[in-house]
């Protein structure tokens, strides 16, 4: 692999979150470099989905800012974050269950759609151009995705591993700088495992898209990853690459505990 | 031999033209049709879910560009040039013009594991390979270091392969880009090559699947499999208005005739599916007038076709069940062209509105003109609920050595028993011991490095051994019953020296939806008994309708309810062959039900998904051990090999079970 890893994209500085009580985030800081696969790990209710969320925009952290490319926030807008290059995939698919995949897929697209509602809805003139640029950008992503047998099929007949896939292909539709994953594996079998993690460096490796995943299965994350973020009740507890991570003793104590 | 200039996409192109007659090559045909028919299409891939069509005249272009690079990569005359991936336009076209440089493609099965290549590519010296894709560049790599010959790979889909060190590498796309510079420094060197090439050369080279040892290296001359490519084309008035889905793999010799051989013969469209997976939906929309399939490919159909049914409403399930009556009963006669009588017309006529149209229409088959099935025997309810419905499925006889067609069944005459009948340029006569000796134009030229085995099967006066036992029936047609090395003798027992016959045993259990495999044994025993592989497709959907819960497929396979239901289709098997005095010996006493399916990833089935009964036997020796002791219960543990290639086992305790046998019907009066 002679992959380029570039800049710092995105910068996370010293965010913390709570609500009410409980402390969700405190304190954490970390980077993602450009082209890098990041992965961000943890036990349950370490507070990895919070983070994303943070990036996303979906939750609003009481301290800290987060800078991506050269911009700093101390609010995301998720709207904005699309617009900015950011996709993001959810942990408990958010798919729309009775539309075909093709047309699942195609939601993704409606950021870089300019024709206007009514254009597009007597599918005339420039719409009907633009939806032709589109569904071929589409299928590009499904024939990426190798989903070519399933692109009329209704999102909730398939099978969970390939609904997956799907909310990826959704989120590759954006045509995004960064992919956040959330727990892309959960929930699957060692085959669909593995599929879905050539996906996922298929998609570093041709596009040059900057991934941040979120993932507790270790054994995948250690393959794939350029570098690694510990979190554990919410605060950081190692970073670096997976091999320094792996050696951690603090992450080491909060992945196998003291005596289980 | 006459030559013509045409102008060709822009560029003034020299294109030879040659006679129709059998004395041609690949090469040639590729050039005639190109000058002929330029703008005619002559494949068509489906990507980004549209489908590409390349005309005879770009696809020449392709060739003669990929022919310039491979010439100046080294390639020479007699080079064996390895051939890995599905059916895709540019790996046709690699073959075309391997051909046209004198070089002899290898197709290899895609599927296979790396090791298997080993073999091949040491015993045919293969220096140059053209792949799909990177699954396959990785597995040629993996044997690198044990094939050193290997000095340049070609692959057709980059994806993944940019990081790949350029040593041995090269892009099919970037060997056209080069090829065009070649092509204009020099403009006659595709056109002297083909003239080179004679009808007698080694036009390509198959190894074949080997149900016994070692691969063999079939050799075959572009006469051989263009002479049967056109006595089958002639045999069913083929023409260039064809269109043929290729979806098998290519290195089976089948496919190569069907979308390789005739299709340069009869210069037809070969459709190539967008993926393995959407096979039934680009039936469905290149609705091919020729088609082949093996028998499991119509029987998934059907099954399929079966569990739809039995999910659609209750007006058209009686619909269904209604029009399938008089199908069956009407259907295959009016096939065979004979009259059914007015009333019975009216209904069929009615049905066919209804039912059949539609049916043929949702399967893909509704423009099919001629289909074949071959490579193994078809269930006989099986074969006559294509042809009941409309479609002119038949069978047909041949082997990777006689470049397929022997037999052939003729519209009229298609029967579910026999394989049809000698066709064109075929003298075929039956040996003392059974054995059916087979004579023409196709045979192969010998075993690639192997005289003996060459001499095992190919007589000096020209007759091939097909080792497969049979007779020819009272109507002219060619009847086959086993191989003949499997057919044995039962020792022992009121049977004592009747004919064992596993597989036709095996083929009557497999008729039954719910059988997927049988392993058959009973050479030198008293008794026959048999393994079974559940369909799991079949029987879970079964379980399910009854609420039988079950986990899996070692759970199902062990259920007593599923051990009952097939104990019924083995007692329904025994009383057909009690009716057969012949065979009334291979009635089966004792069955169980394998907890794993049978794969050819575990050397448990060849490439082409035929049982290998002697391995099996070795690898399950406990079970045949427990079942001719007439125990009812054994413990197995199998070692497996996952898909990827990992190794790991899987254990069960199976049950053996009991079956009825019949007094023989004719000693019974």
């Amino acid at each position: 692999m002679s992959k380029q890893i570039g800049d710092v994209i995105l910068n996370v500085q010293n965010i913390s979150l709570s609500f009410g009580g409980v402390k969700a985030l405190a304190d954490i800081s970390f980077d993602v470099r450009e082209h890098e696969i990041r992965a961000i790990i943890g036990p349950n209710g370490a507070g990895k989905s919070s983070m994303l969320n943070c990036i996303n925009g979906v939750y609003t952290p009481q301290q800290g800012q987060i800078t991506f490319r050269g911009q700093t926030f101390s609010h995301m807008d998720s709207h904005q974050v699309a617009v900015m290059g950011v996709a993001r995939t959810f942990q408990n698919l958010a798919l729309f269950k009775g539309m075909s995949v093709l047309d699942n897929i195609m939601t993704g697209r409606n950021l870089r759609m300019k024709s206007n509602l009514f254009w597009q809805a007597l599918r005339l003139g420039p719409a009907e151009r633009e939806e032709i640029e589109h569904r071929k950008r589409v299928e590009e992503i499904i024939d990426f995705l190798e989903i070519q047998p399933y692109r009329k099929t209704p999102v909730g007949q398939l099978p969970y591993g390939l609904q997956k896939r799907v909310d990826l292909g959704r989120a590759l539709a954006l045509e995004p700088q960064v992919l956040l994953l959330d727990e892309p594996m959960a929930g699957m079998n060692v085959e669909e495992k593995q599929d879905m993690c050539r996906f996922i460096l298929d998609v570093n490796d041709e596009f040059g898209t900057t991934v941040v995943l979120i993932e507790h299965d270790m054994g995948v994350v250690m393959d794939i990853s350029d570098r690694v973020v510990v979190l554990d009740y919410g605060k950081k507890i190692g970073d670096g690459t997976p091999d320094d991570v792996r050696n951690n003793p603090e992450v080491i104590s909060a992945y196998l505990g003291t005596g289980h | 031999m006459g030559l013509i200039f045409a102008a060709l996409s822009g560029n003034v192109t020299v294109i030879l033209q040659f006679d129709t007659h059998m004395d041609t090559t690949f090469p040639r045909l590729l050039a005639l049709h190109a000058s002929q028919r330029p703008g005619d299409a002559a494949l068509r891939e489906k990507e980004y879910g549209i489908w590409q069509t390349l005309n005879w005249a770009d696809l020449f272009i392709a060739v003669r560009q990929m022919a310039h690079v491979f010439a100046r990569d080294g390639m020479q005359r007699g080079d064996h040039v390895v051939i890995i991936g599905a059916n895709r336009p540019n790996l046709y076209a690699s073959m075309l013009a391997v051909q046209v440089l004198g070089g002899i493609p290898v197709p290899l099965y895609q599927d296979a594991a790396a090791t298997e290549y080993v073999f091949p590519i040491h015993n045919a010296e293969v220096r140059f390979a053209v792949v799909e894709n990177q699954e396959q560049v990785d597995k040629l790599l993996e044997i690198h270091a044990d094939c050193p010959s290997l000095a340049r790979i070609y692959y057709d889909d980059p994806r993944g392969l940019r990081h790949y060190p350029p040593t041995l590498l090269s892009h099919l796309q970037q060997v056209l880009r080069e090829g065009a510079a070649l092509v204009a420094q020099q403009p006659e060197f595709v056109h002297t090559q083909i003239e080179k090439g004679q009808a007698d050369d080694v036009a390509a080279m198959f190894f074949t699947s080997g149900t016994t040892g070692t691969a063999k290296g079939v050799v075959h001359t572009h006469r051989s499999l263009l002479d049967r490519a056109k006595a089958g084309a002639d045999f069913d008035r083929l023409t260039h208005r064809e269109e043929v889905l290729a979806y098998l793999p290519p290195a089976w010799i089948g496919q190569n005739i069907f979308s390789y051989a005739q299709w340069l013969c009869c210069g037809y469209v070969v459709n190539c599916p967008e993926s393995a997976e959407t096979v039934t939906i680009d039936l469905k929309e290149v609705g091919p007038t020729y088609y082949f399939a093996p028998p499991r490919v119509f029987e998934g159909l059907l099954t399929q076709v079966m569990i739809r049914m039995e999910d659609a409403s209750a007006i058209k399930r009686r619909m269904f069940k209604y029009f399938m009556d008089i199908a069956r009963e009407h259907g295959p006669r009016r096939m065979d062209g004979q009259s059914i009588g007015l009333w019975p017309s009216v209904l069929y006529g009615l049905g066919n509105g209804l039912v059949y149209g539609p049916l043929r229409n949702n399967l893909g088959l509704s423009r099919v003109r001629v289909a074949y099935t071959a490579g193994e025997a078809i269930g006989p309810d099986l074969f006559s609920f294509y042809r009941s419905i409309g479609i002119n499925l038949k069978q047909l006889y041949g082997s990777t050595e006689t470049a397929v067609f022997v037999c052939l069944q003729p519209d009229n005459q298609a029967y579910a028993d026999t394989v049809g009948v000698p066709c064109n340029g075929v003298e075929i006569k039956v040996a003392e011991n059974g054995e059916i000796l087979v004579k023409s134009a196709g045979l192969l030229k010998g075993y690639y490095k192997n005289p003996e085995a060459t001499a095992e099967v190919l007589s000096a006066d020209g007759w091939y051994k097909t080792n497969d036992a049979g007779f020819i029936d009272s109507r002219g047609h060619l009847k086959i019953i086993d191989r003949v090395k499997d057919v044995g003798r039962i020792q022992g027992g009121v049977h004592d020296g009747a004919m064992f016959a596993p597989k036709y045993v095996e083929n009557k259990l497999k008729f039954f939806p719910f059988i997927k495999e049988a392993v058959a044994y009973g050479d030198g025993r008293e008794r026959v008994c048999v393994m079974l592989n559940i369909d799991f497709d079949a029987v879970g959907n079964w379980a399910e309708r009854r609420n039988l819960p079950y986990a899996g497929y070692t759970d199902l396979a062990q259920k007593p309810e599923v051990y009952q239901l097939l104990l019924e289709c083995v007692e329904k098997v025994n009383a057909d062959l009690s009716a057969d005095t012949l065979l009334a010996g291979s009635q089966i006493s004792r069955f169980l039900v394998l907890h794993k399916e049978l794969d050819a990833d575990d050397g448990e089935l060849t490439r082409t998904n035929k049982v290998r009964r002697g391995y099996i036997a070795d690898k399950y020796a406990v079970l045949v051990e427990a079942l001719y002791a007439g125990r009812s219960e054994q413990h197995i543990e199998t070692a497996v090999k996952f898909e990827d290639g990992r190794t790991g086992s899987v254990s069960a305790t199976l049950t053996l079970s009991d079956a009825k046998v019949f007094a023989p019907v004719g000693q019974a009066a």
